[in-house]
C-alpha cells in the first residue's frame, strides 16, 4: 500500500452488527429464523400494531452478556433500552429499540496478531443490544416497494471498537478474530453472506503527528475481502482529496462490491436527528452478579485459551495452533482425532511428533479435499477416528507418507478404513532389508555406468537410484531403510 | 314499564341478577333503548348492542345454572383506546377510523373473563389528548348535567369523556377510562361519578393504545366507590406482556369499603390551596376535610413544594413520549392511508388527518427530544418528575393519604372557545402530579358548583395503596350529600 510509505496514518473504527443466536425476536415471540417466506415471522408488535408492547427475550440478554465476558468486557448491571426515532417502512414502530445512553457491555478488547501484524490490542468501547430492521424490497414489483418484516425485531449486538485499527489487514484480522470468538461462544453464527454479521467502518486519514482527520462511515460491507477493498479505496480517495487541496467531509458512504468504490449516501447535513430517549415501555435492565457468574461458569474455552493450550501442551507452532482454532469445528475435529489416537496407543501419552503429524494431515490433505469439494469440516467424509488410524499406520511404518496419500484418497472415496485398504490392496511398506537389498543389487547391476558416474563425484545421481528403486518396489519400500542401504551399497 | 334497575349501581345490579329480580337480557334490552334515547350525548363511537344481547343470554344461562362469574352480565362501556378483538377501536382518531384489532387488551380480556358485557366503545379525545372531549374525530360528547342558569350543552371533561358521560347518564353500569394526566378523574368530577386512577403498573397496558407510556394507566369510572373497587379487582394484576406491570398482589378491594378511618392521617397540601381560585371549590374542600376529621382522621398540612413545576414537566414528558408512540401511525400497515406517489407523500397525507391537538403535541414532543433541546427540556422535566415523587414520599412520612379538589372548576360549555391551549392544560393542575409520581388517586363526587354542577374531591395515596382510596372514598361518598344525575 503506497500510502503507508508516505507519512500517512490511517485511523479505523468498526461497528459490527451481529445477530444473536436465539429462538425468538428481541421483544416478541416470533421466531428469529432466517430464510422463511416473507412476513412469516411477524408478531403484531413486529408490525408496530397499536397497543402492542415489547417483552424482553432474556436469552438474548444472556447471549450478549456471554459475548461481553468473551471480550473481557465490563457487564453493566444496570442498563436501559432507548428509542431511536425515524420513519422508514422497514421500521414499523417508527423507532428502533436500542441501547444508546448506557449499553449492556463496555470496555472490552480483542488482541490481534499475525505474520504481518504485530500483536495489538483493539479496544471495544461497547456492546449494546438492539432490534434489527425489516427489509424493503424494490425489485420484485414494477410499481411498489415491498416490505418483509421477518427480520424486524431480530436481536442484534452492536459491537463498537475504539479507533484503534490502523490498516485494512488489522481490520480484517480483528473482524475474523471477533467472528471466531462469536462462533466459539455460540452467540452469533458469523455468517456474513446471510447478513447475520455486518460491519460499518469509520475511516479517516492524517499525516503522522497531525490531529485526527474527518471520518467517513462506510456502511454494510459484507465480507472480509470487501472490507479490505473498501478501506483501501476510501484511504486512497481521502489522501488524494487532501493532496489536491480538498477536504474530507463527514458523511456516510456505501461500498459497491462490483466497482470496488465507495459512493456518498448522505452527508452530515442530511443526518437525521434520532431523538433518543429511554423507552418508557421497558424497565431498567437489571442484571444480577449471580446471573453474570452463572454465565461465566458455563463458558467453554475461548479461542486464545485454546491456542495457548495447543502451543503449550501439544508443542504446536503458533501458526499451526492458529489454523486449528480458527473455527470451533476444526478445533473439535482436531481434538477428537487426538483423543481417538490416544485410544489407539492404549492411552499412552501421545508424542509431539504424532500430534504434529495429525495437525499436518488436517491442515494439508484434509483441508485441500474439503476445499475442492466445498465442504465444511463437519461434513468430512473421513472421520477424526479414521484419520487417526491412517496417521497411526504412517507412524508405525506400515505405510509411507507417500502411500498414505493414496490411501487417504481411497478412504475419502469409499469410506473404508485405512487398515482395510492397506491390507486389501497390499500396500504395506517393505521393511524387510533382504527384499530391499535384492532390489538394490538388481538396480545397480542394471545401471553400472550411472553407478560409475556417481562414484566419480556426481553425487546427485543418488536420487536417480532412489527413484528407480521406488519404481521397482512400487513405492512400498520404507524410505529410511532404503536410503540407508542404498548408500551403503553405492559407497562400497 | 318500571325499570327500577336503570339507576342501580353495578354491585346492586349484580345482586339483582343473583336474586333473580330481573334478567341480564332484560337489563341489556332496556339499556339499548335508553342508549337510543340519549344518542345526542354521543357517548359511544361503536355500539355493541347485538353482541351484548347475545352475551346477555349467555349470562342468564349461567345465572340459571348457578355457575355465574363475578361480573356476570355487567354492562360496561369501554374507552375506545382499549383494543377489543373484532370490534372497531379508533382512539378517537380519524387515522384509526377503520382499525379492527385482531387481539384483545388485557384489561378488557379480564373483564370478559369475569362475565362482563360491552355495551359500546366510548368516545374520547383523540389519542386521549384533551380535557374536554372536543378533540375527538367522532364529535364532542355532551355531559348530561346542565347548569342551573343556562341550557347550554356542557363538556363531560376529557379525555375519558364518553365513559364519564355514559356512566353519569346511566347508559352503562361502569366504564373503563385511561388516565395519563387526569383523564379519568377530571371527567369523573365534571359528570358527578367516581373515577379511579390506579398505581402505575397496577393494570396491564397491553392492548391499550399508548399516549404517554410512562404515565398511561387504565382506570375505572363508576357510579359508586364500591363499584370502583369491584372493577379494579377484575382488571388489575401482573401481565407478562407488559413489562411495566406489577407483581404486587391484588387484594379484595371491596372489603375496605366501610372500614373505620379512625387514626388515619390525612394531608392537605399547602401548595394546592394557592391554586384554588373559586369559593365553591374552597368550600367543597373544607367540607371534605371536616367529614374526615369527624370520622376520626388526623388532618395535617403537608408541603409538595415542586407542584408548580408539575404542569410544565408533564407537558414536556407526555408529548415527548406521544411523538414517538404515534410514529407507527404512518398509513402503511393499518388505518387511514393518504394518497401519494412517493413514500414521503403517503406519510404526509396519511398523518395529515391527525387533529390539531395531536399535531401540536407531536410537534412539542419532537422539539423537546431533538438534539440541542433534549437536555434543557426532556431531561429537566424528568428531573422534576423525580422531585415531585420525592415530594409525595416525604409527605407520606407524615400522612397516609392526601385530600385535594379534583379539578379547578366544574364542567364548562361546549361552545366556550378556549383558544389558548395552556388555559386548557390548567384543567390538569390537581391531577397531573399523581401521574408523574405514579401513585393512585380517586375522584369522588362530593358537591356542586354555584351553578349546580358536580364537583369531585380527590384522595391520593401511596403506591399500591388503592385500599386506602376505597376506604376513605367510601366515607366521603356516604357523607357527601351528592345526588347523581337522573332522567
Amino acid at each position: 500500500m503506497s500510502y503507508l510509505l508516505k507519512d500517512w496514518e490511517v485511523v479505523i473504527g468498526m461497528e459490527v452488527h451481529a445477530q444473536i443466536i436465539t429462538k425468538t425476536k428481541l421483544f416478541s415471540s416470533a421466531p428469529s429464523s432466517f430464510g422463511e417466506e416473507p412476513n412469516e415471522n411477524v408478531a403484531f408488535i413486529d408490525a408496530g400494531f397499536p397497543g402492542m408492547l415489547p417483552s424482553l427475550n432474556e436469552h438474548a440478554i444472556d447471549q450478549a452478556i456471554r459475548t461481553g465476558l468473551g471480550i473481557s468486557g465490563h457487564i453493566n448491571l444496570n442498563s436501559y433500552f432507548d428509542r431511536k426515532n425515524y420513519f422508514y417502512p422497514d421500521l414499523p414502530q417508527g423507532y428502533q429499540i436500542s441501547q444508546f445512553f448506557i449499553p449492556l457491555v463496555s470496555d472490552g478488547y480483542i488482541d490481534i496478531e499475525s505474520k504481518n501484524v504485530q500483536k495489538k490490542r483493539i479496544r471495544i468501547e461497547r456492546i449494546h443490544v438492539e432490534q434489527d430492521a425489516g427489509k424493503n424490497i424494490h425489485d420484485k414489483d414494477p410499481y411498489y416497494s415491498l416490505v418483509d418484516l421477518n427480520r424486524a425485531g431480530v436481536p442484534l449486538m452492536e459491537i463498537v471498537t475504539k479507533p484503534d485499527i490502523s490498516s485494512p489487514e488489522e481490520a480484517c484480522l480483528f473482524l475474523s478474530k471477533l467472528r471466531t470468538m462469536l462462533r466459539y461462544l455460540k452467540t452469533c453464527n458469523g455468517n456474513m453472506e446471510e447478513g447475520s454479521m455486518r460491519a460499518d467502518i469509520n475511516v479517516s486519514v492524517r499525516r503522522k503527528g497531525e490531529p485526527l482527520g474527518t471520518r467517513v462511515e462506510i456502511k454494510n460491507v459484507n465480507s472480509l475481502k470487501f472490507i479490505a477493498e473498501a478501506i483501501n479505496y476510501e484511504v486512497e480517495r481521502q489522501i488524494d482529496l487532501i493532496n489536491d487541496g480538498g477536504k474530507v467531509v463527514q458523511e456516510t458512504r456505501l461500498f459497491n462490491s462490483i466497482t470496488c468504490e465507495t459512493k456518498s449516501l448522505r452527508t452530515k447535513e442530511d443526518a437525521q436527528d434520532y431523538r433518543y430517549f429511554t423507552d418508557p415501555d421497558i424497565p431498567m435492565l437489571k442484571i444480577t452478579e449471580d446471573r453474570v457468574n452463572k454465565i461465566k461458569d458455563s463458558m467453554l474455552e475461548l479461542p486464545d485459551q485454546k491456542k495457548n493450550r495447543y502451543m503449550n501442551d501439544y508443542g504446536l507452532t503458533e501458526y499451526d495452533a492458529s489454523v486449528l482454532i480458527s473455527e470451533p469445528e476444526i478445533a473439535g475435529y482436531f481434538e477428537s482425532a487426538i483423543s481417538e489416537y490416544t485410544v489407539l496407543v492404549n492411552n499412552c501419552e501421545i508424542q509431539q511428533s504424532e500430534i504434529k503429524l495429525i495437525t499436518n494431515w488436517i491442515s494439508s490433505e484434509l483441508f485441500a479435499k474439503l476445499n475442492s469439494e466445498q465442504l465444511a469440516i463437519e461434513q468430512s467424509k473421513i472421520s477424526p477416528k479414521a484419520l487417526s488410524e491412517l496417521v497411526m499406520l504412517i507412524n508405525t511404518d506400515v505405510i509411507s507418507g507417500k502411500i498414505a496419500k493414496d490411501v487417504f484418497q481411497i478412504m475419502w472415496d469409499t469410506g473404508d478404513s485405512a487398515v482395510k485398504i492397506v491390507d486389501e490392496k497390499g500396500m504395506r511398506q517393505i521393511t524387510d532389508t533382504n527384499a530391499i537389498e535384492e532390489s538394490i543389487r538388481k538396480v545397480l547391476s542394471e545401471n553400472p555406468d550411472k553407478l560409475q558416474e556417481y562414484k566419480s563425484g556426481k553425487v546427485k545421481l543418488f536420487g536417480f537410484f532412489v527413484g528407480l528403486l521406488m519404481k521397482e518396489t512400487k513405492g512400498k519400500a520404507n524410505p529410511q531403510v532404503l536410503n540407508k542401504l542404498l548408500k551403503e551399497y553405492m559407497d562400497k | 314499564m318500571t325499570e327500577d334497575f336503570i339507576y342501580l349501581s353495578l354491585s346492586e345490579l349484580i345482586d339483582g341478577f343473583k336474586t333473580k329480580q330481573f334478567s341480564v337480557s332484560e337489563v341489556v334490552k332496556s339499556l339499548i333503548n335508553r342508549c337510543e334515547k340519549f344518542k345526542p350525548l354521543n357517548v359511544y363511537i361503536t355500539e355493541c348492542f347485538e353482541n351484548a344481547l347475545k352475551k346477555a343470554a349467555d349470562s342468564d344461562q349461567r345465572y340459571a345454572n348457578g355457575n355465574n362469574l363475578p361480573l356476570d352480565g355487567a354492562p360496561l362501556g369501554i374507552k375506545d383506546l382499549f383494543c377489543t378483538k373484532d370490534i372497531l377501536t379508533t382512539s378517537g382518531s380519524h387515522i384509526l377510523y377503520n382499525f379492527v384489532p385482531p387481539y384483545e387488551s388485557t384489561v378488557t380480556s379480564n373483564l370478559l373473563n369475569n362475565g362482563a358485557i360491552f355495551v359500546g366503545k366510548t368516545n374520547m379525545d383523540e389519542f386521549a389528548m384533551g380535557s374536554s372531549n372536543k378533540t375527538s374525530y367522532f364529535g364532542p360528547v355532551i355531559n348530561p348535567w346542565k347548569s342551573k342558569n343556562s341550557d347550554k350543552d356542557l363538556v363531560p371533561g376529557g379525555s375519558s369523556g364518553g365513559s364519564a358521560s355514559a356512566v353519569a347518564a346511566h347508559l352503562c353500569y361502569g366504564a373503563l377510562g385511561s388516565d395519563t394526566g387526569g383523564s379519568v378523574r377530571q371527567p369523573a368530577s365534571f359528570c358527578g361519578i367516581v373515577g379511579l386512577k390506579p398505581t402505575y403498573g397496577r393494570c396491564s397496558r397491553y392492548g391499550m393504545i399508548a399516549f404517554a407510556s410512562s404515565l398511561d394507566q387504565a382506570g375505572t369510572m363508576t357510579k359508586t366507590v364500591e363499584d370502583s373497587a369491584i372493577l379494579l379487582k377484575a382488571i388489575a394484576g401482573y401481565d407478562d406482556r407488559d413489562a411495566t406491570s406489577s407483581k404486587e398482589a391484588v387484594p379484595d378491594y371491596a372489603s375496605f369499603i366501610g372500614k373505620s378511618l379512625k387514626g388515619l392521617r390525612i394531608g392537605i397540601p399547602a401548595e394546592y390551596k394557592e391554586k384554588v381560585a373559586s369559593k365553591d371549590i374552597e368550600m367543597l374542600w373544607e367540607r371534605g376535610i371536616n367529614v374526615l376529621r369527624e370520622a376520626g382522621c388526623e388532618i395535617k398540612e403537608v408541603s409538595l413544594p415542586h407542584t408548580k413545576y408539575a404542569l410544565p414537566a408533564y407537558y414536556i414528558i407526555a408529548p415527548a413520549e406521544a411523538s414517538s408512540n404515534l410514529a407507527r401511525f404512518d398509513g402503511i400497515r393499518f388505518g387511514y392511508q393518504g394518497e401519494g406517489e412517493t413514500l414521503q407523500e403517503i406519510y404526509e397525507n396519511s398523518r395529515d388527518v391527525f387533529g390539531k391537538e395531536v399535531r401540536r403535541r407531536i410537534m412539542i414532543g419532537t422539539y423537546v427530544l431533538s438534539s440541542g433541546h433534549f437536555d434543557d427540556h426532556y431531561i429537566k422535566a424528568k428531573k422534576i418528575q423525580r422531585l415531585i415523587l420525592n415530594d409525595f414520599l416525604n409527605a407520606y412520612n407524615d400522612v397516609d393519604a392526601i385530600l385535594t379538589p379534583t379539578a379547578p372548576s366544574g364542567a364548562f360549555a361546549i361552545d366556550e372557545e378556549i383558544t389558548d391551549p395552556v388555559q386548557m392544560y390548567l384543567n390538569d393542575v390537581f391531577t397531573v402530579t399523581v401521574n408523574l409520581a405514579g401513585i393512585p388517586a380517586i375522584s369522588v363526587p362530593f358537591g356542586y358548583t354555584n351553578d349546580g354542577l358536580p364537583l369531585g374531591l380527590q384522595v391520593i395515596s401511596k403506591h399500591f395503596r388503592e385500599d386506602l382510596l376505597f376506604q376513605i372514598g367510601a366515607k366521603l361518598e356516604s357523607d357527601s350529600g351528592f345526588k347523581s344525575w337522573k332522567e
